[in-house]
């Protein structure tokens, strides 16, 4: 079970390992697609597939899901800055 | 004046606002980066698409293989402490140590093959190819070189922390430093998390 101690959340065992194991079956996919299909199959696995392991890290082995509204909300504002700067430069990019 | 070492007042979240603050600037450090690849991926697309079939996919999904093994270790060497096993604790950041070591051994061969097959910055094979191609090994030097800085840093920091709770300056009761140690150690799988796709699976 989760429990919380004085000063934070603490994850169970279990939780850390069944998240490790989902990591690896993502990227065992993510390796699939990218060997075996077209590679525009490949390119949605990997748009889909990537942040979303990297969402698992973030909101388990980093404990945002356990963190405040607060911080949640400056890691979202920081990875939004970097999504409209890359939509920026990629809608300049295709009118040249 | 002399304090009693649990009479210092520790501001816990202070602590971990701050070491998440760090994380955003590298969050924006390699995100220039990545912007900068995306940018190159979009004018080379089939310069990109062959040079990415030069590096070896083995190398790179193992080194994923042990930095997302790694994240484990040390998340759960967080919470080993917490509930108050400081052995396991000492065994799995031990462990995430010789991870990070075994990661920097195979960027090591990886790059001595590259650098033996002529495919390195301003070399004269590499300049006889396309404009595409040198610049994917230059975002592939940099960016894998950036990242291995930053793994032989965690490195140097979870030995540091190794030390401290060997040595209970790290404890059940104050272990934000082993928290925030393994904060950036996480940003680094994370970071490398995106870097395999788009160098070794991308081909």
């Amino acid at each position: 079970m989760d429990r919380s101690d004085a000063h934070g959340h603490i994850m169970a065992y279990s939780t850390l390992i069944r998240v490790w194991l989902l990591l690896l079956l993502f990227t065992a996919i993510l390796v699939f697609v990218s060997k075996t299909f077209h590679e525009a199959l490949a390119v949605w696995a990997m748009l889909i597939l990537t942040p979303l392991k990297a969402g698992l890290v973030f909101f388990y082995f980093m404990h945002l899901k356990f963190e405040k509204t607060f911080l949640k909300a400056m890691v979202i504002v920081t990875l939004g800055v970097l999504i409209v700067f890359i939509g920026l430069i990629f809608s300049d990019l295709s009118f040249r | 004046m002399s304090f009693e070492p649990g009479a210092v007042h520790k501001d816990l979240e202070g602590a971990k606002l701050g070491m998440w603050l760090f994380l955003f600037t590298e969050m924006v450090l390699f995100g220039g980066l990545f912007l900068l690849y995306s940018a190159y991926r979009a004018k080379y697309t089939a310069d990109f698409h062959r040079s990415g079939q030069e590096l070896n996919a083995v190398i790179g999904v193992a080194n994923t293989i042990i930095l997302l093994t790694s994240s484990l270790t040390v998340a759960v060497s967080v919470t080993a402490l917490q509930r108050g096993n400081k052995k396991l604790s000492l065994i799995c950041l031990g462990m995430t140590i010789v991870f990070g070591v075994a990661f920097l051994a195979n960027k090591y061969i990886e790059w001595s093959a590259e650098i033996r097959h002529g495919m390195f910055p301003n070399s004269p094979e590499l300049l006889n190819h396309p404009d595409g191609v040198k610049m994917f090994f230059g975002l592939y030097y940099s960016m894998t070189g950036l990242h291995g800085i930053h793994v032989v840093a965690g490195i140097i920091l979870l030995s540091f922390m190794f030390d401290f709770v060997r040595r209970n300056k790290i404890t059940t009761s104050d272990y934000i430093k082993l928290e925030n140690a393994g904060l950036y150690w996480h940003l680094v799988d994370i970071i490398w998390i995106f870097l395999l796709p788009l160098f070794y699976l991308a081909a």
